[in-house]
C-alpha cells in the first residue's frame, strides 16, 4: 500500500504492526515535500536532517514499546505561529524572519510526547492576520487542487499540506476561522477546539481571547485522535481549561440519531454562493437521513459578528505585537536615528501591510476618547452574540452551516479589497467570539472542481458531538481524495 | 464615507504604534480605517444598555501559581535572538 | 530668591507610591525577585517578553497588596481584573505593562499621621498590582543604554492617595506610616535607597481659600525623604513663581535631578501618554472570597500603636526605649523572641538600645539588616548572667555577633574568653602585677583609692581580660 495513502492514526498503526517504519514514512514524506514545493510552497522551514533523525529516535522508542500512541511515529506539520524549540519560527513575517525559540509550544510538546515527528513549519498569512496566506513575507501558499487558486488562511500552508500529502497530518491556529476555512478550501477536516482546550503557550498571539490551537488532518478518526492527545490542562496558560471529558476517539460512532440539528436561517442569504448551498444542504440531508432531526431557525445578529471580531482582534493585536521592537529578538532597522526612530523603522519594515493595517484599526480603537464607543462596545456585542449561541444550544446539539460564502478564490483577488476578504469570514467568525467549537468538514466541489467545507458547531466543550455528527457524515460520504 | 480620518489622527496613530508610513501608505491608510470604522459603526444599531462588556467567554477565575521560584540562571537563552548584545545585556540606542 | 507677592499660596500634595513586594519569585513567572545578581541572569521567556509566552499570577501578591489594604482600612475589590497599559520603552519587554486600571483590588482607604501640627488623615484613592520594568544601564563610552531585565515582572503595588497633604513634613510622615506598615506586614523592606519604595509626588498649588485646585504637575526619580522634601519645596516654589508672573502651570511629569537640585519636565512628541488600557485577555480575574478577606484580617499582625501600649503594660523599660524598639518590626521582633528565651526584658532593651544601635550607626545599616539571632543574643546575656564572661569581653563578643550571627556559647569556648576562676592562678598574676608596679602600691598604700584602678587594668590586661574584675579587686586588697 502507499504510505501516503494512509490517515495518521493508520500510519502508526501499520508502524507498530511493523508494515513500515517511522523513517521510511518520513522519507517518503520528505520526498513528496521535494517534488510539490516548487509549486505548493507550503513549508517556511523543513528541516530534514533533524526530521529524520526525530523518526529514528520514535522508532526506536516504539520498538521498544515505550511509545505505543495512535500517533507514533507519524510526520506532523506545525503552523509557524506556534513555538518550535531550536527551529526557525517566523509567523510569516519579516520581523521574525530570524528567529529560533528557547522552548516548544505546549501543543508540540504534547504532540512530540506522542510520538509525532515534526516535518517542519507551514505558511501562513503574516501573524495570522489574513484568509488567504498570501500575506506571508515568504511568498504565498497555493492551493493542491488548482494553483491558480489561494488555499485559504490563515492556517493555508497546513492545509495544504494535508491535502497535497506533504505531511499526515498539521496544526494550525484559529482566531476568526483560521483553520476552518483553509480547511474547506483545501478539501481536508479541520477543527477549531473549545477556547481553553488546547494551551497557547508557545503560540504567538494574534488576538488572544480568540486564539485556539487545533488539527488538520485527512479524515475525523485522525482529528479525534489528535485533539486528544493536545487537549490537556497546562498551568502556563492561565486561561488553559481542565477538561474532564477528552477521550475523544470513544466519539467515533455512526450515529446521529435523535441528535437535534439547526440549521441559521441567517446563513443562507444573500453572498453565499449557490453551489456551496446545495452542497451544504445536501450534507444535512445526509445526517437527516442517518436520523437527525433537523430544522432551520433564525440565529440573529450574524451581521454583527465581523465588526465585532475586527474591533477585539485587531484592539488584541495591537498589544500584542508592541513587542516586536528590535530589541530582544527578530529583525532590527540596520540604520536609525535613536530609539524612537528605531521601533519605526524597524516596524515599519518588518510588518507587511495587512498586519499594519490591523495595528493602526486596534491602537485607534483603544486610544483616548474612542475606547468605549468601540472597543467596549464590541465586547457587549460579543456578549450579545454568545447569549445567542447559548439560546440556540438550548435546543440544538449542533448548529449546521457553510464555512465560507465560496469556494478558494484566485490568487490575486482578495487583497485589492481587505474589507471584502473580511466578510468571507462571516460563518466562522462568531465561532470564536462564543468561544465554541467548529469543525470543517469536506461535503462536495463545485463546478470548477474546488473543494465545499461543511461546518458542525457545537457548544462549549461538546467536541465529542461534533466529531460524532462529523465521523457519521463522513462515513456516509465516503473517501474525498484529491485526484493525482 | 462618514468616518473621515485626518492626517492628524494618523500620525497620531503612527506615534502609538510605532509606524511610520510612507504618504502613498498614509492615503491607503486613511482610506482603510475609515471604511472599517464606517463598518465598526454598525455597532452602534444595537442597543447594549445594561449588558455587561464580556472579556472572557467562560466564567474562570483565580488561576495562581505558588510563590516557589522554579526557574534557574536562563541568561544565555534570554539573549540568544538578540539584536545587539553586550555584556549579557541588550544594547538599544541612547535613551537618555 | 523669587520675587512673590503678598498673595499666600497652599501647597496640595497627593502622592503615588510604589512599594516591591517581598515575593520570592516575580508576579508572572517562576523567576526569583532577589536583588542584584548578574544581568539578565533572573529571566525567562516570559519576564522577556519573548513570543508565545503566557503570564500566571503568584499568588502571594495578591495575598500582599490585600493584606496593605486592609491595613490602611480601603474598600477591597472583590472582583478584580488585570489590565494592560501600552507604551514603547525598553526596560518595558513586552512594550505593555501589566497593571489595574477598571478594577484595582483596593480603594477609598485611610491612614493617620501625626506631624508637628497635629494629627490628620491622608486618604488613599486606591490600590493597584502591576509589574516592575527592567534597568537601564547608560554606556556613555559606546554612546547606547543596555537593559537588564533582572527586575522585570517584580511584583509592586501603587499605592494613590487622595491629594490631602499640604506639605513636605505631612507627606514624609505619610511615608513613614506606610512604611512602618508594610514593613510590620512584612509586604515589602520598603527602602527607598533601593527603589523597593518609590514615590513620585503630584503636586499643585493655590491661593489659600481657593475652592478649586490648581493644575498639578508630577515629579519621579525621588530616591530619598531628602530629595523629596527638597523637590517639593523647589516645585512649589517654581509654580508659584509661574503664577506670580502671569504665566500658567502646564500638567506634565518632571523628572527630579539630585545633584543638579531642579527638575526638568520629561515630555516628547513621541511620548503620547495614551496608555490604551484593555483588560488583558491571558489573564483571568481574581475574586476574593469573604472568608479569604477575613482569613487575612485575622492574621494581620500587631501594628506599632498597639505593640507600643502592650510593651508599656508588659515590660519594665522606658517609653523612649519602646519607641526606638518598635520602630521596625525586625527590632521589636528581635526583642520579643530573646525576652521569650531568656526572661530578661530590661538586659535585651539594653543590647539593642545600646550596643545594637551604636553599631547600626556606625556601619550605617538599617535595623531590617540585624543579623544576630535571638537565641544567640539569650545566650550572650546568659554568659555575662553566670559571670563566664565579663563585660567587656560581652562586648567584644557581640560585635562579633553582629557582624556573623556566631554562637557567642561556642566561640567564647574556642577563643578561650572565658573568665578566669582559679583562684591560684589569678593570685599569682596579681602578686606579679605588684610586684612589678611598687610605685602604685605605694600611692595606694598612702591612701590615693585610685591607684587600684590602675593595678586592675594591669591585672586585666595581664588576664587578656579574662579575669572577673570582681575578684580581682578582692585579692587586689587583700594581698595590698
Amino acid at each position: 500500500m502507499d504510505i501516503l495513502s494512509y490517515g495518521a492514526v493508520e500510519l502508526s498503526a501499520a508502524i507498530k504492526e511493523g508494515k513500515v517504519t517511522a523513517m521510511q514514512a518520513m522519507e517518503t514524506v520528505l520526498a513528496k515535500i521535494e517534488e510539490k514545493e516548487s509549486e505548493i510552497n507550503a513549508y517556511i522551514t523543513v528541516d530534514k536532517e533533524s526530521a529524520l533523525a526525530a523518526a529514528k529516535a520514535a522508532q526506536q522508542k516504539i520498538d521498544a514499546g515505550v511509545l505505543t500512541g495512535a500517533l507514533a511515529g507519524v510526520p506532523v506539520a506545525i503552523k509557524d505561529n506556534l513555538c518550535t524549540e531550536g527551529m526557525l519560527t517566523t509567523c510569516a513575517s519579516k520581523i521574525l524572519g530570524n528567529f529560533v525559540p528557547t522552548f516548544s509550544a505546549e501543543a508540540v510538546v504534547n504532540l512530540e510526547k506522542a510520538g509525532a515527528v515534526v516535518i517542519g513549519k507551514t505558511n501562513m498569512d503574516e501573524f495570522a492576520m489574513g484568509s488567504t496566506t498570501e500575506t506571508s513575507a515568504f511568498g504565498e501558499t497555493k492551493n493542491p487542487w488548482n494553483l491558480e487558486h489561494v488555499p485559504g488562511g490563515s492556517s493555508g500552508g497546513s492545509a495544504a499540506a494535508v491535502a497535497s500529502n506533504e505531511c499526515f497530518f498539521a496544526l494550525g491556529s484559529d482566531t476568526g476561522g483560521s483553520i476552518r476555512q483553509p480547511a474547506s478550501f483545501c478539501g481536508v477536516v479541520g477543527l477549531k477546539p473549545t477556547y481553553g482546550t488546547v494551551s497557547r503557550y508557545g503560540l504567538i498571539a494574534y488576538g488572544s481571547s480568540l486564539d485556539q490551537i487545533g488539527p488538520l488532518t485527512k479524515n475525523v478518526p485522525d482529528c479525534a485522535a489528535v485533539l486528544e492527545v493536545l487537549a490537556t490542562h497546562d498551568t502556563k496558560d492561565s486561561t488553559s481549561v481542565k477538561c474532564s471529558d477528552t477521550d475523544f476517539t470513544s466519539a467515533l460512532v455512526e450515529d446521529v440519531a435523535g441528535m437535534k440539528i439547526g440549521i441559521p436561517r441567517d446563513y443562507f442569504g444573500t453572498g453565499l454562493d449557490t453551489e456551496v448551498k446545495e452542497a451544504v444542504l445536501a450534507a444535512a440531508k445526509v445526517l437527516e437521513e442517518k436520523g437527525a432531526m433537523v430544522e432551520e431557525f433564525d440565529l440573529s445578529l450574524v451581521e454583527y459578528a465581523i465588526p465585532t471580531y475586527y474591533t477585539i482582534a485587531a484592539a488584541e493585536a495591537s498589544s500584542n505585537l508592541e513587542r516586536f521592537d528590535g530589541v530582544k529578538y527578530g529583525y532590527r532597522s540596520p540604520e536609525f536615528d535613536g530609539l524612537h526612530n528605531m521601533y519605526k523603522k524597524t516596524r515599519s519594515e518588518g510588518f507587511g501591510a495587512e498586519v499594519k493595517r490591523r495595528i493602526m484599526l486596534g491602537s485607534f480603537v483603544l486610544s483616548s476618547g474612542y475606547y468605549d464607543a468601540y472597543y467596549l462596545k464590541a465586547l457587549k456585542v460579543k456578549a450579545m452574540i454568545k447569549k445567542a449561541f447559548d439560546d440556540a444550544f438550548a435546543k440544538y446539539d449542533i448548529i449546521l452551516g457553510p464555512v465560507a460564502p465560496t469556494t478558494a478564490p484566485k490568487l490575486g483577488e482578495s487583497l485589492s479589497d481587505p474589507l471584502k476578504m473580511y466578510l468571507g469570514d462571516i460563518y466562522t467568525i462568531s465561532v470564536n467570539l462564543a468561544g465554541l467549537p467548529g469543525i470543517s468538514v469536506p461535503c462536495g466541489k463545485d463546478s470548477k472542481g474546488l473543494p465545499i467545507g461543511l461546518q458542525l458547531i457545537a457548544d462549549s466543550f461538546q467536541e465529542k458531538k461534533l466529531i460524532q455528527a462529523a465521523y457519521t457524515y463522513e462515513r456516509q460520504r465516503g473517501a474525498f481524495r484529491m485526484e493525482y | 464615507m462618514a468616518n473621515v480620518i485626518s492626517d492628524e489622527t494618523i500620525e497620531y496613530v503612527g506615534i502609538l504604534a510605532k509606524l511610520a508610513l510612507s504618504d502613498e501608505e498614509r492615503e491607503q491608510a486613511k482610506k482603510d480605517m475609515g471604511k472599517m470604522l464606517d463598518y465598526i459603526d454598525k455597532l452602534g444599531e444595537l442597543d447594549t444598555t445594561g449588558i455587561e462588556p464580556m472579556s472572557h467567554v467562560f466564567p474562570v477565575q483565580n488561576v495562581f501559581r505558588e510563590d516557589v521560584v522554579t526557574n534557574g540562571d536562563l541568561c544565555e537563552q534570554t539573549l540568544r535572538n538578540a539584536p545587539g548584545e553586550k555584556d549579557n545585556m541588550f544594547i538599544v540606542p541612547m535613551t537618555v | 530668591m523669587s520675587l512673590q507677592s503678598t498673595k499666600q499660596y497652599e501647597t496640595v500634595i497627593g502622592l503615588e507610591v510604589h512599594v516591591e513586594l517581598a515575593t520570592k519569585t516575580k508576579i508572572f513567572c517562576g523567576c526569583s525577585t532577589a536583588f542584584g545578581g548578574a544581568p539578565n541572569t533572573h529571566t525567562c521567556p516570559v519576564c522577556t517578553g519573548m513570543p508565545g509566552t503566557l503570564p500566571v499570577l503568584n499568588k502571594q501578591v495578591v495575598n500582599y497588596a490585600l493584606a496593605v489594604g486592609l491595613a490602611t482600612n480601603c474598600e477591597i475589590t472583590q472582583y478584580c481584573k488585570f489590565d494592560r497599559k501600552n507604551y514603547f520603552y525598553p526596560d518595558n519587554p513586552q512594550n505593555y505593562q501589566i497593571s489595574q486600571l477598571y478594577l484595582p483590588i483596593c480603594r477609598n482607604g485611610h491612614v493617620e499621621i501625626e506631624t508637628s501640627e497635629g494629627k490628620r488623615t491622608v486618604g488613599i484613592h486606591e490600590i493597584h498590582m502591576e509589574e516592575d520594568a527592567g534597568k537601564l544601564i547608560h554606556d556613555e563610552w559606546e554612546d547606547c543604554s543596555l537593559v537588564d531585565y533582572n527586575r522585570s515582572g517584580v511584583p509592586l503595588i501603587e499605592i494613590v492617595s487622595e491629594p490631602d497633604m499640604r506639605s513636605a513634613e505631612e507627606v514624609i510622615a505619610y511615608l513613614e506610616k506606610l512604611r512602618m506598615t508594610i514593613q510590620y506586614l512584612g509586604a515589602s523592606d520598603c527602602k527607598l535607597n533601593e527603589g523597593s519604595m518609590r514615590a513620585d509626588v503630584n503636586l499643585s498649588v493655590r491661593e489659600v481659600g481657593a475652592a478649586e485646585f490648581g493644575t498639578r504637575t508630577e515629579m519621579k526619580n525621588l530616591n530619598s525623604f531628602k530629595s523629596i522634601t527638597h523637590a517639593i519645596e523647589n516645585e512649589r516654589e517654581r509654580q508659584i513663581d509661574l503664577l506670580e508672573s502671569g504665566q500658567q502651570v502646564i500638567q506634565e511629569t518632571r523628572r527630579w535631578d539630585d545633584n543638579k537640585e531642579y527638575s526638568y519636565a520629561m515630555r516628547s512628541k513621541e511620548d503620547a501618554q495614551d496608555y490604551r488600557y484593555f483588560p488583558d485577555p491571558d489573564l483571568v480575574p481574581v475574586y476574593i472570597s469573604d472568608e479569604w478577606i477575613s482569613g487575612t484580617k485575622n492574621s494581620l499582625p500587631e501594628f506599632r500603636e498597639e505593640k507600643m501600649a502592650r510593651y508599656k503594660k508588659e515590660f519594665d523599660i522606658p517609653e523612649y526605649d519602646i519607641g526606638i524598639i518598635t520602630d521596625t518590626k525586625h527590632m521589636a521582633d528581635l526583642f520579643e523572641e530573646t525576652v521569650a528565651i531568656c526572661h530578661e526584658p530590661k538586659k535585651v532593651s539594653n543590647w539593642l538600645m545600646g550596643e545594637t544601635l551604636r553599631l547600626l550607626k556606625e556601619k550605617s545599616m538599617d535595623a531590617e539588616d540585624i543579623r544576630f539571632s535571638p537565641a544567640n543574643l539569650a545566650k550572650l546575656i546568659a554568659l555575662v548572667d553566670s559571670k563566664a564572661i565579663n563585660s567587656s569581653v560581652a562586648k567584644e563578643v557581640f560585635e562579633v555577633m553582629f557582624e556573623k550571627d556566631i554562637d557567642p556559647q561556642q566561640y567564647v569556648e574556642e577563643k578561650g574568653l572565658k573568665t578566669v576562676n582559679d583562684e591560684g592562678a589569678l593570685r599569682k598574676t596579681i602578686t606579679d602585677v605588684i610586684n612589678a608596679n611598687p610605685q602604685s602600691v605605694e600611692d595606694y598604700r598612702n591612701g590615693k583609692e585610685k591607684a587600684i584602678g590602675f593595678l586592675v587594668g594591669q591585672t586585666m590586661k595581664a588576664m587578656k581580660g579574662k579575669a572577673d574584675p570582681g575578684m580581682v579587686n578582692r585579692i587586689l586588697k587583700e594581698l595590698l
